[in-house]
């Protein structure tokens, strides 16, 4: 894959989600807690593993990426303005009037979201028909799919890894992002999922465990998806910080959809810059 | 023509699907178990390749047919009308129309056609529901012949599109060379006095009972509006000009289907009468066919009774 080190991914994603941050600040709206529990997956696909085009968004060879929780674009489109899909300047449109980056993906507004995305639980199987796509015209793209952990409360989600395990979807990956919180309090508290990588093993995928922050985990576990063909879905269960990055963020059910204050802006911004490694 | 053998549209629809699978490898159909019903079965038989099962998982099946639009692919959503615009209803505005994706959802046992079924399957709300979304197309065929020409025409026309057919036979209207465009009415026969404003199943009781009325000295225009959404505006207008009074005609609930559709017209024209014959907000039984159009008011002397009072 690109040729880029641990460390400069791992700058990368403290760059990410400074840009999340600065984002929803200045939109003063926004998802910053799993945004930043996503940050470092998604840096990783976006600046390690996916192959897609700027100047050809829907390139039909292209990877894809869904992400099914939809509220946390703003680390997409942090991804997708660094990749140069668009202008960098306009993060600071995030739910603006007249936007391309609408409070939830729009395929039709932004270039390189591969689906609208928005309401928990559709993304799967979103994700499902486009693995299958590439299985029926033999093309070699691989499909990501980002889901919460409070998300896979919904039925849907099930219903469709059982269409990826019957459909052979090895071209399938779902990242399942642990990060125990989701709106109205601990995932524990809500509605305990108990173990998703056994769920997910139930369901005829590959199952792999990892930590959700640790960049070399990550990458490796990417390798590991991309060199297997053995006719079976793959599901990354990450454990996940909710916030991660910023120190009153992390792990606070509080910081699912609220905006920082300036004060906690500057804090925030002062926190991620002295994570940058030299 | 009606003294031809009913058949249901349903057929209509695996017939024309089958050819269009032929002819063009992306189109696909994705069913969720109930394709024997819904008359899948010479795809699935001819074009295995191109056909896709998700079991029984609706809400699954709109996502996945959403997914494969994205690359490409012209996929057909296939289930009962209650399940395609109802279970499905969230999925199919969110990753269908919202996105506008080249997806079609045709649905067997619309209105009360699967009368033994009893009101669980019976779909008395998919059109309303459907048509209020935007990007969606809503269509429902008048016979086999028409169902064959409208799923061809939505095959080979980008956007969602809703098609609705008949579990049960219906008497056929159309012979096989008559011509169908989305979104345009097909007059039936012109008069001055009255319009009647049909579709799917109704639009032979709509002819009937203009031959009736015909016999009494009352001259009856008849419009199949198999499109309700797009709905042919100017088609309505011309009725409201011509005859100043429209009845309209539906096996759906006379709340938000084509009843609704046309007053919503005739209400902005700000002149003309329009009554609605249609399923009286209420839900049905297992039942013959006909005794529950009749427990509706949906019957060629209903429709004459209102004509000569209106």
């Amino acid at each position: 894959m690109k040729d880029i080190s641990i460390k400069e991914l791992e700058n990368t994603a403290t760059r990410m989600r400074m840009k999340v941050v600065d984002m929803i600040y200045k939109a003063q709206s926004g998802h910053p807690g799993g945004s930043l529990s996503a940050a470092d997956f998604m840096t990783a696909c976006y600046f390690y593993d996916m192959n897609v085009d700027p100047a050809n968004p829907r390139w039909p060879d292209r990877d894809r990426m869904v992400l099914s929780k939809g509220h946390v674009c703003p680390i997409q489109y942090a991804c997708l303005a660094t990749r140069g899909f668009f202008p960098e300047e306009e993060l600071d449109t995030l739910r603006k009037e007249g936007s391309k980056l609408q409070g939830h993906p729009s395929m039709n507004k932004c270039p390189g979201i591969d689906i609208s995305t928005g309401s928990l639980g559709q993304g799967l199987a979103c994700g499902v028909g486009m693995a299958l796509a590439g299985k029926l015209d033999k093309k070699d793209y691989r499909v990501y799919v980002v889901v919460g952990d409070g998300e896979a409360q919904e039925g849907e989600i099930w219903e469709a890894a059982n269409t990826a395990h019957k459909y052979a979807l090895d071209n399938l990956v779902v990242f399942v992002d642990v990060n125990g919180l989701q709106l109205d309090g601990t995932t524990d508290q809500v509605m305990p999922n108990g173990d998703l990588g056994e769920k997910f093993k139930a369901f005829g995928f590959d199952v792999t465990y990892l930590d959700g922050h640790d960049m070399a985990a990550i990458v490796k576990a990417l390798d590991d998806c991309r060199a297997s063909r053995n006719g079976r879905p793959k599901a990354l269960i990450a454990k996940t910080v909710k916030g991660k990055g910023v120190s009153y963020m992390e792990d606070q059910v509080g910081w699912h959809g609220v905006a920082p204050n300036k004060e906690q802006y500057e804090q925030a911004m002062a926190e991620l810059r002295a994570q940058l490694k030299a | 023509m009606s003294e031809l053998k009913k058949i249901a549209t349903r057929e209509g629809f695996g017939e024309e699907i089958a050819a269009l699978g032929h002819e063009n490898p992306d189109i696909l159909v994705v069913d969720v178990d109930i394709g024997k019903s819904c008359k899948t079965g010479k795809f699935r038989a001819e074009l295995p390749e191109q056909y896709i099962n998700v079991g029984i998982a609706e809400q699954n099946g709109a996502g996945v047919a959403a997914g494969l639009a994205t690359c490409g692919k012209i996929p057909f959503v296939v289930t009962y009308a209650v399940f395609g615009s109802l279970r499905m209803a969230e999925m199919i505005r969110q990753e269908v129309c919202y996105p506008d994706l080249n997806v079609k959802l045709a649905c067997s046992h619309g209105g009360v056609t699967p009368a033994n079924d009893g009101a669980s399957h019976q779909c008395i709300e998919d059109m309303g529901v459907l048509r209020t979304f935007p990007n969606m197309t809503v269509i429902m065929p008048a016979d086999y012949n028409a169902a064959k020409k409208l799923v061809r025409e939505a095959a080979n026309t980008y956007g969602p599109m809703y098609l609705r057919f008949t579990r049960d036979a219906v008497a056929q209207v159309y012979g096989p060379d008559e011509q169908f465009t989305i979104g345009k009415a097909k007059q039936l026969r012109d008069g001055k006095d009255v319009s009647i404003i049909a579709n799917g199943d109704t639009v032979i009781l709509a002819i009937e009972a203009a031959e009736t009325l015909a016999a009494k000295g009352i001259s009856a225009r008849v419009l199949d509006m198999h499109t309700i959404k797009p709905l042919d505006v100017e088609a309505v207008a011309a009725c409201v000009n011509d005859t100043g009074r429209i009845i309209t005609v539906e096996d759906h609930n006379i709340l938000n289907g084509l009843g609704s559709a046309v007053c919503e017209v005739v209400a902005e024209m700000g002149k003309g009468i329009v009554k609605r014959v249609g399923i009286q907000d209420q839900f049905g039984q297992s039942a013959p066919y006909e005794r529950l159009l009749a427990m509706n008011g949906i019957t060629v002397e209903n429709i004459v009774s209102i004509a000569e009072t209106l």
